[in-house]
Order: structure tokens, then sequence, then C-alpha cells
């Protein structure tokens, strides 16, 4: 694959002094679900803004398919489509006529059988004459996607597309989005949602404070940070770990009825077979057992506290 | 140039004209015909004629220049900031558009209501008041201009404002009152002399006047200082709206 959208060492210093980004450079890849994870204010949208030509970079270069966003605006920018984070729609206007100028304003020819298989996907073909202001935050938030598709664009930049929709619309978009990659689009999200990335995503790139401190494919990502747990479900309440046990990775629920076995799926040895062999001999037996793998959540949460650790420890 | 740009927001603007036609057309006409009632029809036909003109058609040329000031300037200024207000700037932003593209759209279609209102004021004042028009050509020359030179100003005014009441502060309190003292009423060579030179630094005595002439072949000031004046204005309009887009004032962080 080749990369559609080239970011180098971009930075962006607001008027205020704050310090959105820091130097950041990534790739992405062309027709590949990209997902950027972060806390509040970590500086994904002030990416997401720069690239699609909202907010001023204060340095660094961006190129979309090979354009420089800023010397040859109009030919990245045509490429390109952003549902932002905000519901943000003209409330007056129908449907049907907020798609269509979107459509202009990108510079595209009307369509009106193109506009119609975007409206009937999204199922806003029997809303088409209605206002927006009429429609339910949901069906609002489809109208803002239908808007970025309208000029049948090859990045798709998705500002916490799901944020305030219900499950099944959620997964209803998941779907779209799905069928957007298969017919080639490249697909940028950034979401609160750690499922949706874990879903989704075909890479991951986690930014906190303005510094992209990590990119990596999903399925490397969670196999080289993802530990699994094995939660081995005792016949009769532990009151302690044995003493002789203590040198495994092991903890015991409150209860004393479970026994929690942290294990490293890159390693060479789990210790599974080994830690049976001494559950056997010190006579403790289960009735049942499960393994779980660390989730993107988890992932997340700890990369994200461990780089502000130290940050705080470098500030001292 | 990307003219499916320019025609989408000219006709968004349009568009956003006929759904709103009791505020953008039909108020502006009953307010200036009233005008015509009250001061032309009423009070006129106690008034002398002023420069062989009858007081009731003398003031049509400033209050068709009073509403279409008006009109360019809320026009403009709305249509530019209501997308700010609402978010949907984001949109105009990060379209493949110039910034020549977007002042086409948006100052295109205020300029085209400002002269829809002056024509049906124009109109509208010939079912009171006899007139006739001298110079037709540079009539609707001053007319296109004027409405595209203040729809100039009120984009600069949409951008500037971050709330609906700035929005409303130049037309009401520069505009309106400059217009009222530019002549609209009466020939400035009616003031006493040293009002008359306070007067001339009034620009839109030059706007009134030039049209006035274009209407009976009188004016206060001469019409080629008037045309200067005008053009004078709307290169200022233009140097601000290019330092607009060139620093992104207001619009881009």
């Amino acid at each position: 694959m080749s990369a559609i959208i080239n970011v180098q060492n971009l930075s962006k210093t607001y008027d205020s002094g704050f310090q959105a980004l820091r130097d950041v450079s990534l790739e992405i890849q062309r027709g590949e679900i990209f997902a950027l994870l972060g806390p509040n204010g970590a500086g994904k949208t002030t990416m997401i803004s720069i690239i699609c030509g909202i907010v001023n970079p204060s340095s660094g270069v961006i190129t979309a398919d090979g354009h420089d966003i800023i010397r040859d605006f109009r030919a990245a920018r045509s490429k390109i489509g952003l549902v932002p984070q905000e519901l943000c729609t003209d409330g007056f206007e129908s449907v049907i006529s907020t798609v269509n100028f979107s459509r202009g304003l990108f510079g595209r020819a009307p369509n009106k059988a193109y506009i119609e298989q975007i409206l009937r996907q999204l199922s806003l073909w029997d809303k088409r004459d209605s206002r927006i202001m009429e429609l339910s935050g949901g069906m609002k938030r489809r109208v803002m996607i239908a808007k970025a598709l309208s000029h049948e664009p090859e990045i798709l930049f998705l500002d916490e597309p799901t944020a305030g929709v219900d499950v099944e619309l959620r997964r209803d978009m998941w779907e779209m989005v799905r069928g957007l990659r298969e017919r080639g689009v490249t697909i940028i999200l950034t979401t609160h949602y750690i499922e949706e990335a874990e879903e989704m995503a075909d890479r991951i790139g986690v930014i906190s404070r303005g510094e992209l401190i990590l990119v990596e494919e999903k399925s490397a990502l969670m196999d080289k940070l993802g530990q699994k747990q094995l939660r081995l479900q005792l016949q009769k309440p532990l009151l302690a770990l044995p003493a002789e046990l203590k040198d495994y990775p092991l903890s015991l629920t409150d209860d004393g009825l479970e026994l929690i076995y942290h294990f490293d799926t890159q390693g060479d040895q789990t210790g599974i077979a080994d830690l049976f062999r001494r559950l056997d001999e010190h006579g403790i037996d289960y009735k049942d057992l499960r393994s779980k793998q660390r989730s993107l959540e988890e992932i997340f949460v700890s990369l994200v506290t461990e780089r502000a650790s130290a940050d705080t420890e470098a500030a001292r | 140039m990307n003219f499916h740009a320019i025609k989408a927001i000219y006709k968004f603007e349009l568009h956003r004209t006929w759904r709103t036609i009791m505020q953008s057309i039909a108020s502006p006409v009953i307010s200036t015909s009233l005008y015509f009632v009250v001061f032309g029809s009423a009070i006129g036909s106690r008034m002398v004629e002023i420069d062989g003109v009858s007081y009731a058609a003398f003031i049509i040329p400033g209050l068709v220049m009073l509403a279409l000031l008006t009109e360019s300037i809320s026009n403009a200024s709305f249509g530019i900031y209501f997308p700010k207000y609402n978010g949907t700037i984001y949109e105009i932003l990060s379209a493949p558009i110039s910034m020549r593209e977007i002042v086409l759209g948006y100052v295109g279609a205020a300029t085209t209501k400002s002269v829809i209102v002056g024509s049906i004021i124009l109109l509208t004042a010939n079912l009171f008041v006899d007139y006739h028009v001298a110079h037709p050509f540079w009539m609707v020359t001053f007319l296109i201009l004027t409405a595209a030179t203040f729809s100039l100003f009120g984009f600069i005014i949409g951008i500037w404002a971050d709330g609906f009441e700035k929005l409303q502060v130049v037309p009401m309190l520069i505009v309106t009152p400059l217009t009222f003292l530019g002549g609209s009423f009466y020939s400035i060579s009616m003031l006493p002399p040293l009002w008359q030179s306070i007067t001339l630094a009034n620009p839109v005595v030059y706007l009134i006047s030039a049209f006035r002439w274009s209407f009976y072949g009188v004016a206060d000031v001469n019409v080629g200082l008037s045309v200067a004046m005008i053009l004078v204005f709307l290169g200022l309009c233009l140097t601000g709206i290019y330092w607009i887009f060139r620093t992104g004032y207001r619009l881009k962080t």
C-alpha cells in the first residue's frame, strides 16, 4: 500500500500559546481504516482540521494523494471528505438541498443518481425533503456523513462519528464504513469508543499531549501489548496464595474463589503448564477456566497514563 | 475557477432570501413606500421644488440608496456570519474553493438581492410619484456598483462580527445616520457653508449625488468625483477582504 496522506513534522501553537501538536509525522496508507486515539485535548481534532484546511499549521508539510494541502489546495481538498465532531448543519435547509450544496461546493456537477444512492444507503431518502431541524440527532449525524460523501472523496475523516448515537445506529455506521473501505476509500477516524477502533481499524495511532506516541497495526499492537489473563474458578475458596506460588504472576480475588494468572503471549513460555502442575501438587482444584486478552482500551489507558507519568517526571 | 462552488453558494443565499421573503424583500419595500407616502405625498406637496425637481421626486434616489446600502450590508454580513454562528463554515473552509470564489458567491448573491429590492422600490415609487430617469445606463451602473461595494463592506462586517449585536452596530449606528445626513431628503446646497464643507466628509453624499444625477441631471458634487469616491471605497473593501483571507482573520485559527 502507498501513503495517501503524508504528515511531516507538523506542529501547531495557537495564539493563546497552547501547543496542540508537537512535531507530528504520520503516514496514512491508501485504503486503510486508521483510528486516531487520544484523550480530550490531545490534538486529534487539531490535526484533522489542519489536514482539511480549517486550521493553519504553525510548521510542517502535509500532502493528500501527493498534493500539498496549501500550495495545491484545490486538488488536495477535492480528495477529502470531513464529518466533524459537532453537529453543524443549517437547520432550515432540507436534507437533499444541503447535500447537493456540499457536492457543488466541492466542485462536482449535480448527480441526482449518486445523491439518491447515498441518501438511500444512509436511510435518509424518505427524509430528503425534511428540514434538518426536524430530524433526530442520529439522523443529523447521517446527514453530516451524506454531505461528506457527496463529492465522492477518496479520503474520509470521521471525527467522533458515533458520539451520542444509539447502539443500532453505531452498528449501521460501522457497516457503512466497512463498505466504503471496500470501495477503496481511506478512512481516518477519531473516537472515544475504543471498542469502535478495536472493531474496525487496521492501524491505530495514539496521540497524547500533541505528540504521536504510537502507530501500530492493530493486531500487532494487541499481540505486543495485549497481555492475557487466565482466570481459574476454584472448587474451594483460598484464604491466601500459598507461599510456594508467590513467584508466579498470580492474584487471588477478594472472595478467594478465583485465581488470576497474567501471561505474555509474546514470551517463549507462557508458564501455564508449569502452573497447572504446581496447583496440582498443592491440591488446588478448579472447576472452570477462561482466558481473556487485555482490551485495546486497557492498552490505551496504560499507554496514556505511562506517558503522562513520564512527562510529569521529566518536568520535575 | 470552481464555478460549481460559486453557483452553490449563490443559489444557497438566494434560496435563503425566498425562504425569508417577508424580511428580505417585503419589509424594506414597505418601509420605503411609507417614506414616499409621508414625505412624498403628504408633506412633499407643501414643499418647494429643489433644483427644478418636485420634492417627492427629489427624495426617490436618496430613499433607494438608503434601502440599497442597508440591504447590501445586511444581506452580505448575515450571509457569511450565519455559517460562522452555526458552525457550517467548516465546510466552506475545507472545500476546494478560493477566496475570490467565496466572495463571488456571497457578495454576488447579496448584490443581486439588493438590486432586486432597489428595483422593486423604484417601481413602487412610480405608484406614488411621477419621476423620470435621465441617464438609465448610469442609473443601473450606480445601482449595481453601490450594491456590490456595500455588499463587500457587509461581508467584512459579517466576518468581523462575533455576535448578532455587532452585525447591527455598523448599519444602525453608522450607515443609516450617514445616509440621512448625506442628502437623502435635501440638497446639501441648502445647508450653511460650514456644514456643506463638513458634509463632504460623508462618503454617502457622493453616492446619493451621483445616483440623483442619473435621474434628473443635477448633482450636489461633481459626478466624476462621486464615481472616484465609489471606486476608492470599492478598492478599500477589496483590500480588506484580501487581508482577511490572507491572514484568516476570524475565520481560521
